[in-house]
């Protein structure tokens, strides 16, 4: 007889294989990287947007795009970078790094870990693709003011706030994970206040993702209720007010602006160390101030309606619960400062990108406090002013951040060593892009510059030249980080399981590139 | 580069940025300026030349009126406002050199080459205490003078004069409430100059038909209201920035001592042409302001009978079309676009040649006339009836029914849209 039993599955053409491996992996390590290259898809479409509306303000004048378009690619790229690119880029880094930092095996809910990534791919899908709907993509801002989005909203506003929901779901989950996972599978010995501070900063955040992502889940579906089933929450003619989407709105809106800072307060605070041969100053303080600014950072959303009406008493509380969050946002830069004093340093990629980070997100620090003056964020507010303070925090804090982690993890995760040459080639053209296209804006700004306008008076012509070149030259400079990325995952000199001299933690204690499964024994901490 | 090559470039980057036609070349023009630039100070030619060229670059207009700071303005607020800013700015410049200069310091002086042996303390309660503390008092420094202003600021009482702004998609509607006497005001920069066919004006994107005219020395309350969705009312000189939100009524004031004209923007995306939403204010002397108050009121009862006149007679068709066409271009084209063919499914085009199943402007008149006249709810489609006069209407829609190819034939006379109010 030919007929016998099989002992193996029929093989599987390769590239099903390939396919069905990545879609179906619980793998922390797989998923992370899911997630990185996800963001990273997202982080250059949203760019190459900015690359557009920057070439149309690069002059007076309506040149390429029409008015209604640059409304949706300024609405697009704002969604896409918080939503695509920096979100999902410090969930891979959790992904990869949390688990193998705490000593665990994997993340504690592998197949959720699965499903909250896969969701991601369909809610920028549903988002993009309205791009291409009748009636054009949305266009009223990331912010979704009402009544724009509701009632003068596009067709297409249905698939965002769906693309919403998916994207806050999958935040909540991977939020959820990370939770159980850093309270559950830490090793012996890793108490809390041992923990890596990249750890603490990101279990912070996902408290905060957890509180305030379905405060958006809640504000977008009553637009869509208001857009499809006779509610009135924002119309005032049905007796609802537009001023409640924007309190809603804000509540979520200012604690996700730490959601996208805090990972990175971790990722500095794991990597000025290392390069400074010298422990974490100020430990205990590093951690206290997270949870101050995380908890300051519920009760500050006034500061973004000053200009709508709001009542002495309520400026009053905004502006000084605000101007607190300097206190906590300052103890952390005298705390980076005072761990490079004395130090020993060298200046690797990760380290300049980690000073980057520092310097430039101090000065996002400085004009967030000079916004926070109420009466003179009458003159700033809704101008290019505020455009350049929240890009100084957000280019610096985020993606610096995460840029950084990339170079300094990336050793680990591919065992092979980055050009160290050209990225730091990367890391300065990056930072004279980025001042280049950002610190003109303040000037323009105070000049009296409104923001999302797609056509200037002619005084601001200069200075939004010089901004549309650097937003270019910062644009196309990352296309120089993907070569290196690549290029190391291909070869390069091999990394040793250290990796950096006086690097602490027990990600550096396993073999370089990591094997799939760490610890399957847990290890012990001191 | 020499004085003369650089006096050159900066007429050449002058020509190219304020002047109009053909802009495609105007930025080849300051591209090529700029890398010539680039590539001479990296030969290392450094003279005055190239240090000061930049500042040509940046306001080549020598547009620097406008500054590269936030205006002093002209009101006593504005002023303040100003001075919180600068106190700010330069508290944030101090904390900024102290923090960057040991940063600094310490990565020149505590590098490896320099240090070998990294220091190993990693806390101190001490400084840690006084880094908390001082920036606290810093911050308590800062909030004083920053609350005393915003209580002026948030004073509305005892106002010498109230005017109602209600913004609509995308003009300005001012209402004297105690002369009642109100008007419109439009944005008058022509789309040839947005689209680069004519040279642009010294007031681009910042001139309207209408200014908002308002006294000196007094107090000005404006009342502020939105009829669709949410602008902002802002102009910089008075420091006087407000949103206008539909079904609600915001306040704000200022007090003028300077006559002259202010000129600001509407800062709350606001839909497609919010960019094209300026704001100017004239502020005339006290008895200036009184005489054209009266003089709106004079014009007013003008337009009344002027009104009865047009609606007495027969409107020809070689009247109504040219008045019809300025309507059409200050009112109707940045949508419907100057030749009729609209923008995608929001604003729909008005040649029937283009859209025949859908194109209202050739099917019955009375659907037109409701249309323009009573506007689509929900839509940036507004009434125009309460903004255009009868004869107005009348040319616009005549226009409309005639214009591109459409050739109806149609005369609608000013009677006709009295009767139709």
């Amino acid at each position: 007889m030919i007929a016998h039993a099989e002992t193996t599955p029929p093989a599987r053409h390769p590239l099903v294989s390939f396919i069905l491996r990545w879609v179906l992996t619980t793998n922390h390590k797989e998923i992370g990287t899911l997630y990185l290259c996800l963001s990273f898809t997202l982080f250059l479409i949203a760019g190459a947007m900015a690359m557009i509306f920057r070439a149309e303000l690069a002059q007076p004048g309506l040149q390429f795009i029409t008015a209604d378009f640059y409304n949706q690619m300024l609405t697009l790229h704002g969604l896409i970078m918080v939503f695509g690119a920096v979100m999902p880029a410090f969930v891979g880094l959790a992904n990869w790094m949390i688990p193998m930092m705490i000593g665990a095996p994997d993340m504690a809910l592998p197949r959720l870990n699965n499903f909250s990534f896969w969701i991601l791919p369909f809610a920028f899908f549903l988002l993009l693709s309205s791009l291409f709907m009748e009636g054009g993509a949305p266009n009223f801002g990331w912010t979704l003011y009402a009544p724009l989005s509701t009632t003068y909203g596009p067709p297409s506003t249905d698939f965002l706030i769906f693309g919403i929901h998916l994207m806050g779901i999958s935040s909540i989950l991977g939020a959820i994970n990370i939770i159980v996972t850093i309270f559950n599978l830490r090793a012996p010995g890793m108490t809390l206040m041992k923990m890596p501070l990249f750890v603490w900063t990101w279990l912070v955040t996902a408290f905060l993702l957890i509180m305030a992502m379905p405060v958006l889940a809640g504000v977008v579906t009553m637009m869509l209720t208001d857009r499809h089933f006779g509610t009135s929450f924002f119309e005032a003619s049905g007796g609802g007010d537009p001023l409640i989407f924007q309190h809603v709105f804000w509540f979520f809106g200012h604690p996700e602006v730490y959601i996208m800072i805090l990972p990175g307060f971790g990722i500095a605070s794991q990597i000025i160390p290392t390069f400074a041969r010298k422990p974490l100053f100020g430990y205990a303080s590093m951690v206290y101030a997270t949870v101050a600014i995380a908890g300051l950072s519920f009760v500050v959303w006034g500061h973004h309606m000053f200009a709508t009406g709001m009542p002495l008493a309520a400026e009053l509380f905004f502006m000084y619960a605000t101007m607190l969050i300097a206190v906590p946002t300052g103890v952390k830069v005298f705390n980076w400062v005072a761990t490079m004093w004395r130090g020993s340093m060298t200046f690797e990629t990760p380290m300049l990108f980690a000073i980057g980070f520092v310097v430039m997100f101090t000065i996002g620090g400085f004009s967030g406090l000079m916004l926070a003056i109420t009466p003179a964020d009458f003159q700033y507010h809704d101008t290019f002013f505020v455009v350049a303070h929240l890009h100084y925090v957000l280019y610096p804090g985020a993606i610096f951040a995460t840029m950084g982690a990339v170079y300094y993890w990336l050793p680990k995760w591919t065992g092979n060593m980055y050009d160290e040459r050209l990225g730091k080639i990367h890391f300065w053209s990056a930072v004279i892009g980025l001042n280049l296209t950002f610190f003109p804006m303040h000037f323009v700004g105070l000049a009296g510059m409104p923001r999302r306008i797609v056509d200037y008076a002619l005084p601001y012509a200069g200075l939004n030249l010089f901004t549309t070149l650097g937003a270019w030259m910062l644009g196309l400079t990352q296309l120089l980080f993907l070569y290196i990325v690549i290029k190391t995952i291909r070869g390069g000199e091999k990394a040793t399981d250290q990796v950096w001299e006086s690097a602490e933690g027990l990600e550096w204690t396993v073999p370089s590139p990591a094997p799939h499964h760490t610890f399957d024994t847990p290890p012990r901490v001191e | 580069m020499d004085a003369e090559q650089t006096e050159w470039d900066r007429e050449k980057v002058q020509a190219a940025v304020c002047s109009d036609a053909g802009l495609m070349t105007s930025q080849i023009v300051i591209l090529k300026t700029l890398v010539a630039r680039g590539m001479s100070s990296l030969a290392g030619n450094r003279r005055k030349g190239w240090l000061i060229a930049p500042v040509w670059w940046i306001f080549p207009n020598g547009a620097s009126a406008q500054g590269w700071d936030m205006r002093a303005g002209v009101t006593e607020m504005s002023q303040q406002v100003q001075m919180l800013h600068h106190v700010s700015l330069w508290i944030c410049t101090g904390v900024g050199i102290v923090v960057f200069g040991a940063m600094f310091y310490t990565i020149f002086a505590h590098r490896r080459s320099k240090h070998p042996e990294p220091a190993t303390f990693h806390e101190n309660t001490k400084i840690e205490v006084l880094w908390t503390l001082i920036p606290t008092l810093i911050l308590v420094g800062m909030a004083v003078p920053a609350t005393l202003t915003l209580r002026d600021i948030e004073d509305n009482s005892d106002a010498d004069l109230t005017v109602l702004i209600t913004g609509s998609q995308w003009k300005w509607h001012y209402q004297y409430t105690e002369a009642d006497i109100g008007f419109y005001s439009n944005m008058t920069t022509p789309l040839e100059q947005i689209n680069n066919i004519e040279p642009k004006g010294e007031n681009y994107l910042m001139e309207v038909d209408n200014p908002l005219v308002i006294p000196t020395n007094l107090k000005v309350r404006f009342l502020m209201s939105s009829d669709d969705v949410i602008h902002s009312w802002w102009v910089p000189d008075f420091a006087v920035k407000q949103d206008a939100i539909p079904g609600f009524i915001n306040e704000a004031w200022t007090r003028v001592d300077v006559p002259g004209i202010y000129r600001g923007q509407c800062t709350e995306l606001c839909g497609m042409n919010h960019a094209f939403m300026p704001i100017v204010v004239e502020v005339l002397p006290e008895d200036e302001f009184l005489a054209w108050i009266e003089d709106q009121r004079i014009a007013n009862e003008l337009a009344g009978d002027a009104a009865v006149a047009a609606r007495s007679r027969e409107w020809t068709m070689a009247e109504l079309m040219p008045m019809g066409e300025d309507v059409f271009l200050t009112h109707c084209a940045t949508c419907h676009q100057p030749d009729g063919a609209g923008q995608g499914i929001k604003y729909p085009a008005l040649a029937a040649a283009l859209d025949p199943a859908r194109v209202i402007s050739t099917g019955p008149i009375e659907a037109h006339l409701d249309r323009v006249m009573n506007g689509l709810s929900e839509t940036e489609m507004q009434a125009w009836a309460p903004q255009l006069s009868d004869v107005e209407l009348a040319a616009v829609i005549t226009y409309e029914r005639n214009a591109w190819g459409n050739n109806t034939g149609d005369i609608v006379q000013p009677l006709t849209v009295y009767e139709a109010r």
